[in-house]
């Protein structure tokens, strides 16, 4: 697992993570042309027009429209990243999320300081749960009185996926603000109490991956963290089944 | 004092003609809008948001608060009255008429006081509901102000039996003015807001 | 409201009335040059203890540790991390670079450039002093009142600020903190527009004014809104209500007894719609100071003033729109994020424009490299990192990665720290003189700018690089999550750094004290510059200038022609 993880950008485990790597190499280039190009400039300038005895400065104010050119160069960039890259990426990765249909869902609510996952299971429907009803036993607080509940599966600091299809993730925090950050995945995403929050992502590796909370939560803010395991489909199902639906006695 | 100093600060000797009292009235009265429109904006986002909301009228006494509305209308009169006294160089007018504007604006916080009380031996708090938290938040921080403007008149009061021939005198019963008229037209946004929405 | 009865052209004599309750603004600008540089100490002093703890987690600090945190045997405790991080943040914003920036150089600058005898309500201005005062020392006491400092950041977010210890006092003192600039800018705005000497018309104004002028603008309408939001998470705090907190919030296994009802994402825009002009209103100043220093030493006009003057204005306009740029990720509709996108693409505009326009200006000029040059120069690019880092937090898909990581910290210190600081670091230099008469030592003067250049970098560049790997900030232990274990070593080198730049400010600290009394005497105008304040007597008298000063040119005519290498604003004829 720490293979994952190096100087640069982790590596790239989800469907998206080229897309937003993308962007943020294209920019860095793009950022690092600009400032290498100005700085030979500031410095040649510098150099030559440096107080020298017998040499008088010139008087003049403004040129022509080449002030405009370094402000046009960037808003010409600005317009292509926001056209070409911004508005169709954000609006493919935060703006729709993929069918429940076609996809696995999962809850997780964030809380001081742990995540806790619910899967609806095999009939694919979540039970109620009730905050009132959350210990030791039951860390989703799952009411037994619902039938949808009856084979739900709960896990703490563990978030089980399979591979091949996206996963939904309904986000939301028991209470204060945390954040979903999955580095693997380039997933990201604040847990807002009172609100259920959908986030998505489609693994492309299997294995290990880490969640970590990116929004300061609390003074046990650095450990609150998570492991995210993507199985193959089999795989996937298989521990599926191996888990003890939470509602059942023991 | 120096030449200098009176040159450039004499009131009316100011670079673009205003006062300098008078174009600082109104800086101050822009950062008090942008607050109060702050507050305004919040209790709208709260109730677009909020699953149900009291009508004002079942929770809030609506007479009380006419009432109140119009002893404030009143004393905005007044003050208007008081600073054109000032201006006719009318001391016994002007006196009165800004004594009744600190008595209305002392009858508009007894009322209040009145409401306030009323809701409390109700337990009503603002800890009660969010309706109740705007309510108590809003009226609250514009009984501050009245409060303020109370002190400001009263000062202003004080300070004219000695400065009656002051050259800021008028200007500075116009600030007050302007101030008082700003506290009047927030209430005046604020009473159809809470209690007849 | 005004009060010109007490305005004598020579100042009282007693003690307290000329130094401590001073109406003169040349007076209130020195008490918030000194009260913020030393903010800016202590909140540099914060970080120096947090930065042990992120490069060495759960080590003791070795020889003072025990002084300093002797109940716990020198060992940072995640409470005190918090604390430690939200106060820096509060501190050296609203306590340090800001009345550093406007209160302090404003106050001394502004009236002298535009030929005023004082500020406009000059017992405002000691009122906003001393308010100021109060609201830093009351936050700072949060530090030893039981429950400690705030320690939910210098955001402050709901639910987390309402649910922790400390953060009333925050509030309090932030409520007067705010009070103060709210009077001072409305100071400064009236005099600007008010007070202005005969011939300074808006466009002959030097650059610094306009910047403050902007400033104050900005002050003015994005503070109230923070009073506004301030007094709301006050009354959470105090009164019980709910207006951050929604129903049904559970902590630590037991619900919370509040009404609910509230929203926790009303904060963060009511935050943000203050909190992003603030980041103008720290660099709008810098960006003055430096263009003033760079036409002087440059010995050239400004390249485009009016350009200057242009963005300036746009950037103050724009600043307003763009706020939830800090909020893509927070729940916030995901289409309310491609407005914010384009907003704070267009505001990157004008700051280009500035930035180009004080790089032309060195074209064709005489560049003289006093220390104040120096520093003024290293904004350039040091800013230039700091805006260009921007690009890939404002474009909205990239930041889904790169929001809440050491990435944003590197950008923003970037822009604030190398930016800000250093431009407000040449300011200093630049108007010493004017301040006591006597010049800083220049040689020592250099070894604090290249010692301290060098050590920001060493600090802030390692950032973006964790940042990159994904080190999400305000992490009390990077090293418990796994990915954030190699890029360790850069937390390390960071605080090296950190502490090294400590050292670096030493010279400064002397240099500054030694000059007050024992520095190098110089006339009414060292740097041979044309703006008014130059054309009274260093330091100025109480009332600043011997008489009315007139106006005839524009703010920088250096070398008109063959008839003179520069010409003072209040010089009528051009001699030959």
């Amino acid at each position: 697992m720490n293979g994952n993880y190096g100087w640069g950008l982790p590596i790239q485990a989800s469907t998206f993570a080229k897309e937003i790597d993308l962007g943020i190499y294209a920019i860095h280039g793009i950022m690092f042309a600009i400032f290498i190009l100005w700085s030979v400039f500031f410095v040649y300038l510098l150099v030559r027009y440096r107080a020298r005895p017998g040499v008088p400065s010139e008087h003049w104010e403004t040129g022509t429209l080449q002030s405009m050119i370094p402000d046009l160069i960037v808003l010409g960039i600005e317009i292509c990243l926001i056209l070409f890259y911004a508005l169709p990426a954000w609006s493919r990765i935060k703006m729709t999320v993929p069918p429940e249909g076609k996809s696995n869902v999962v809850e997780i609510v964030a809380e001081q300081f742990a995540w806790t996952v619910h899967y609806p299971g095999a009939d694919a429907k979540f039970g109620r749960s009730n905050a009132a009803l959350v210990d030791a036993q039951n860390p989703a607080g799952l009411d037994a009185a619902d039938d949808a509940g009856k084979d739900d599966v709960v896990t703490v600091n563990e978030l089980h996926i399979p591979l091949g299809k996206p996963t939904v993730v309904y986000l939301s925090s028991k209470d204060v603000i945390h954040s979903l950050f999955i580095p693997e995945f380039r997933v990201k995403q604040d847990a807002m109490p009172g609100m259920k929050i959908p986030v998505w992502f489609e693994p492309t590796l299997t294995g290990k991956f880490e969640i970590g909370c990116a929004q300061l939560c609390g003074i046990a803010h650095s450990i609150m963290r998570a492991d995210v395991f993507v199985h193959t489909p089999e795989e996937y199902e298989k521990w599926l089944a191996a888990q003890h639906p939470q509602t059942q006695p023991y | 004092m120096s030449a200098t100093a009176t040159q450039a600060l004499g009131p009316s000797k100011t670079t673009t003609g205003i006062p300098n009292g008078k174009l600082g009235v109104w800086l101050f009265l822009t950062s008090e809008v942008m607050l109060f429109a702050t507050l305004f904006t919040s209790y709208i986002v709260l109730r677009m948001s909020a699953p149900s909301w009291p009508r004002g009228w079942e929770e809030l006494n609506v007479p009380l608060a006419a009432l109140n509305t119009v002893i404030l209308i009143t004393s905005s009169v007044t003050v208007v009255l008081a600073y054109a006294a000032a201006c006719e160089r009318d001391k016994a007018k002007f006196n009165a008429y800004l004594w009744i504007t600190i008595l209305l604006a002392c009858a508009f916080l007894v009322v209040k006081s009145f409401e306030y009380g009323h809701k409390f031996t109700h337990h009503h708090f603002p800890s009660t509901s969010i309706f109740f938290a705007v309510y108590f938040t809003t009226t609250g921080l514009h009984g501050l102000h009245v409060i303020l403007g109370i002190a400001y008149f009263a000062w202003l009061s004080y300070w004219a039996k000695d400065n009656w021939d002051h050259e800021l005198f008028v200007g500075r019963v116009e600030y007050g003015g302007l101030y008082w008229h700003f506290v009047d037209i927030v209430w005046i946004f604020l009473f159809p807001a809470l209690y007849l929405l | 409201m005004t009060h010109h009865d007490s305005h004598h052209g020579h100042g009282p004599d007693d003690f307290i009335s000329k130094y401590v309750f001073s109406v003169d603004h040349k007076v209130i600008g020195l008490q918030y040059l000194i009260t913020s540089l030393l903010f800016l100490l202590f909140g540099f002093i914060l970080i120096m203890v947090l930065r042990w703890q992120l490069a060495y987690p759960d080590q003791p600090i070795p020889f003072i540790g025990n002084l300093i945190l002797g109940s716990t045997g020198g060992v940072v405790t995640p409470e005190l991390y918090n604390q430690l991080g939200a106060m820096h943040g509060t501190i050296m914003i609203f306590l340090g670079v800001v009345p550093l920036g406007v209160a302090a150089f404003g106050n001394y600058v502004l009236p002298l450039q535009i030929g005023a005898p004082d500020m406009a309500f000059p017992r405002l201005n000691m009122m906003s002093y001393w308010i100021y005062l109060p609201g830093g020392l009351l936050m700072l006491s949060s530090f030893i009142m039981p429950g400690g400092a705030a320690q939910s950041g210098w955001t402050s977010y709901p639910p987390l600020s309402i649910i922790n210890p400390g953060q009333t006092v925050w509030l309090l003192a932030m409520v007067l903190i705010i009070t103060s600039s709210l009077l001072g800018s409305i100071n400064f705005l009236v005099t600007t527009l008010n007070m202005r000497a005969e011939g300074m018309s808006l466009m002959r104004m030097p650059i610094f004014v306009w910047a403050q002028f902007v400033t104050a603008v900005l002050l003015l309408l994005a503070f109230p809104p923070l009073e506004a939001a301030s007094i709301l998470q006050l009354m959470d705090r105090v009164a019980g209500t709910s207006f951050y907190l929604p129903a049904g919030l559970v902590v630590n296994g037991e619900a919370l007894k509040v009404s609910g009802g509230g929203q926790p994402l009303l904060w963060q825009h009511l935050f943000w719609f203050l909190a992003h002009p603030e980041v103008y209103v720290l660099i709008l100043p810098a960006m003055g100071i430096c263009a003033e220093i760079i036409a002087n030493n440059t010995r050239k006009p400004l390249f485009g003033y009016k350009e200057l003057v242009g963005s300036m204005m746009f950037i103050g306009g724009m600043s307003f729109v763009v706020w939830a740029h800090h909020m893509f990720l927070s729940g916030m509709s995901a289409s309310l994020g491609n407005f914010f996108l384009v907003t704070t693409m267009i505001i990157s505009v004008p700051s280009v424009a500035v930035l180009t326009c004080l790089v032309y200006s060195l074209k064709g000029g005489s560049i003289r490299f006093t220390t104040a040059m120096l520093f003024a120069l290293a904004f350039l690019p040091m800013f230039g990192i700091g805006g260009l880092t921007g690009l890939p937090l404002g474009i909205t898909v990239t930041d889904i990665y790169l929001h809440d990581t050491y990435y944003v910290i590197g950008h923003f210190h970037y822009v604030v720290v190398t930016g800000s600081i250093i431009a407000l670091m040449a300011g200093v230099y630049h108007w010493f003189p004017k301040w006591f008469g006597r010049k800083m030592s220049e040689g020592l003067g250099k070894l604090h700018f290249w010692t301290t250049i060098v050590c920001m970098n060493g600090i802030f560049f390692p950032m973006f690089i964790t940042g990159l790997a994904g080190q999400q900030r305000r992490l009390y232990d990077p090293t418990a999550q796994l990915h954030n274990l190699t890029t360790q070593p850069l937390n390390v080198v960071s605080s090296v750094f950190a502490w090294l730049l400590f050292l670096a400010q030493l010279p400064f600290i002397w240099n500054f004290f030694r000059s007050i009394w024992h520095g190098e005497k110089v006339g009414d105008n060292p740097w041979e510059a044309t703006t008014l304040e130059w054309a009274c007597p260093s330091p100025p008298p109480h009332g600043n200038f011997e008489k009315p000063p007139k106006v005839y040119r524009g703010p920088y005519e250096y070398n008109v022609g063959k008839k003179a290498a520069w010409v003072p604003q209040h010089v009528a004829e051009v001699k030959a």
